[in-house]
């Protein structure tokens, strides 16, 4: 245990650490001894050598997913490529029809422009997940209109780690001419995604989810069937005019080598984090009234979301400041708000809020999680011993039925 | 969130943390707060017949400086009168373990267990245990 250094980061669905490798590649597109070039100035080397870095990193991202290069939109990352798609297609097609579907425990940067076009005058249905976390395709097909335009549906959740079916999503959305997106943050480099193979025609990308840098991610626009947008940023008429603004080389060619090594290492890398993966849940198993969120099957390898009954989250995460892990989603951790993704699933509000999110990666190691067993186990039995819901609980009272003075 | 020393002295090393006879006629028992909000306050008194508390113990679902406001609570009480408990406020308790304002709640839930605590005790004062026994 004391090779171990604390804290533990154990919060790679939030954020990931650049790989080293791509760190390297990058510090070569920045200073004048490497290459600074603007990848849009077409009348010297500089800008050529700057373009060509730019369209293999292109060509990188695109195989991973299974996409044409020319399919590849560059943006500032997950949350302007959701943007782009749902605002874009919603605008663009808005002639055909105005009404939205997407799934309640979406990200907010599909949940938020869903709003936004709201109060556009757009209809937007949210829909409800199974308990699982899984949508029900029969209630995605009923909720599909004659002037239904856009489905957003994310392929791995961010909190539970939930996998949909993309496939049969996107037979229900192709059959009808309906724009299909699909927020992969979550996914992509993590399990197979072939896009050219799935009835998918927008795709969101970020590379710090993926040992990439933070602020560059891209955004999948297919051409066959060829799906229009509108855009949302005006300018120079980069990237097709879809995306106007000048190229951040450095973040990427970045993006770019962090999609090629997953592509080389994600098998490996996915079989290992799931063992290690494992390894965590049947520690924490063994407890009392510890509940898994999400489906266990249709799981992305790093994501364990566990439910810890009769202790709070908030002094919980507190207990385990040797490890870094998040109380929900990273995003909305600073309010006091159960995470909505749990409510969705219809989990009490007492057991979303004591659930912890565990996201594991690729320098995580067997010893650092058999160390966070050992230290949750003994910070859920020091707040149960504080816990006035599992005394009652081991009295054998039913907490349902007691009249609480809510506050 | 940071939180100050004092929270955290009192999260790490809680003072008093148990439970007493809730049957008991000298105990009272005041608990608040409900689950689906994040926070449950059990605080429980021992009260000796000159009307003093000779003992307090809690027990506290929620964050840690609802657990940092009841210790701190116990350690307060116990010697008091009911009356010199009762007019305990919440913004003492805020003010000594320095809570931000989005913690306020938990120094007004503490308060409002110490009082339900004392009227506890002043309800069942004398009854049998029996009598005594929905209150808890
Ligand atoms: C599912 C999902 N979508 C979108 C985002 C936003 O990505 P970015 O930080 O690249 O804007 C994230 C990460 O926070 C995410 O997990």
């Amino acid at each position: 245990m004391s090779t171990i250094q604390l804290p533990i980061y154990l919060d790679y669905s939030a954020t990931t650490p650049v790989d080293e490798r791509v760190a390297e590649k990058m510090a070569g597109f920045m200073t004048r001894s490497g290459c600074f070039g603007n990848p849009a100035s077409r009348s010297h080397s500089f800008g050529w050598t700057a373009e060509k870095a730019v369209e293999t990193a292109r060509e990188q991202v695109a195989s991973l997913v299974g996409a044409d290069p020319r399919e590849i939109i560059w943006t500032s990352g997950a949350t302007e490529a959701d943007n782009l798609a749902i605002k874009g297609a919603a605008h663009f097609y808005q002639k055909k029809g105005r009404h939205i579907v997407t799934l309640k425990t979406e990200h907010k940067a599909v949940l938020d422009p869903c709003r936004q076009l709201e109060r556009e005058g757009f209809e937007v249905t949210y829909l409800d997940p199974e308990p699982s976390g899984l949508l029900d395709l029969n209630k995605l097909e009923a909720a599909l209109r004659e002037d239904t335009i856009l489905v957003s549906i994310m392929h791995v959740n961010n909190e539970i780690g939930v996998i949909q079916d993309l496939e049969a999503i996107g037979n229900l959305t192709r059959a009808r001419g309906i724009v299909f997106h699909v927020d992969a943050a979550q996914s992509a480099g993590k399990i197979p995604l072939n896009l050219s193979a799935l009835p998918v025609d927008l795709a969101s990308f970020s590379a710090h989810k993926i040992y990439g840098p933070k602020g560059v991610g891209a955004l999948y626009v297919s051409r066959k069937p060829r799906v229009r947008l509108e855009a949302q940023m005006h300018g120079g008429g980069h990237e097709r005019g879809l995306r106007s603004g000048t190229l951040a080389t450095h973040q990427i060619v970045g993006m770019g080598e962090a999609f090629r090594i997953a592509g080389e290492e994600m098998d490996a890398e996915a079989a290992r984090v799931l063992e290690l993966r494992d390894r965590l849940w049947n520690g924490l198993d063994a407890m009392e009234e510890v509940y898994l969120n999400g489906d266990l099957e249709h799981r992305v390898a790093g994501n364990l979301n566990v439910s810890f009954n009769f202790v709070e989250g908030e002094s919980l995460i507190m207990a385990l400041k040797d490890i870094a892990v998040s109380s929900g989603s990273a995003c909305t951790s600073s309010s006091l708000e159960p995470s909505y993704v749990l409510r969705a699933l219809g989990r009490d509000d007492e057991l979303a809020h004591s659930s912890i999110r565990f996201s594991i990666g690729r320098y995580t190691t067997a010893e650092e999680i058999d160390y966070t067993v050992e230290l949750v186990k003994a910070a859920v039995n020091k707040l149960r011993e504080l816990s006035p819901l599992w005394e009652m609980y081991q009295e054998g009272i039913d907490l349902k039925s007691v009249e609480w003075v809510a506050h | 969130m940071a939180y100050s020393d004092k929270v955290l002295d009192h999260y790490e090393n809680p003072r008093n943390v148990g439970a007493m006879d809730k049957n008991d006629t000298a105990v009272g028992t005041g608990m608040v707060g409900a689950p689906a909000c994040g926070d449950v306050m059990k605080l429980q008194i021992k009260v000796n017949d000159a009307g003093v508390i000779e003992d307090a113990k809690f027990k506290t679902y929620g964050c840690g400086s609802a657990i940092a406001s009841s210790s701190l609570l116990t350690e307060w009480v116990k010697g008091k009168t009911l009356e010199e408990a009762g007019a305990i406020k919440n913004t003492q308790i805020a003010e000594e373990l320095a809570l931000p304002p989005v913690k306020i709640h938990c120094s007004v839930l503490a308060e409002d267990a110490i009082k339900a605590a004392i009227d506890d005790f002043r309800k069942k004062g004398g009854k049998t245990p029996d009598a005594a026994q929905e209150s808890a």
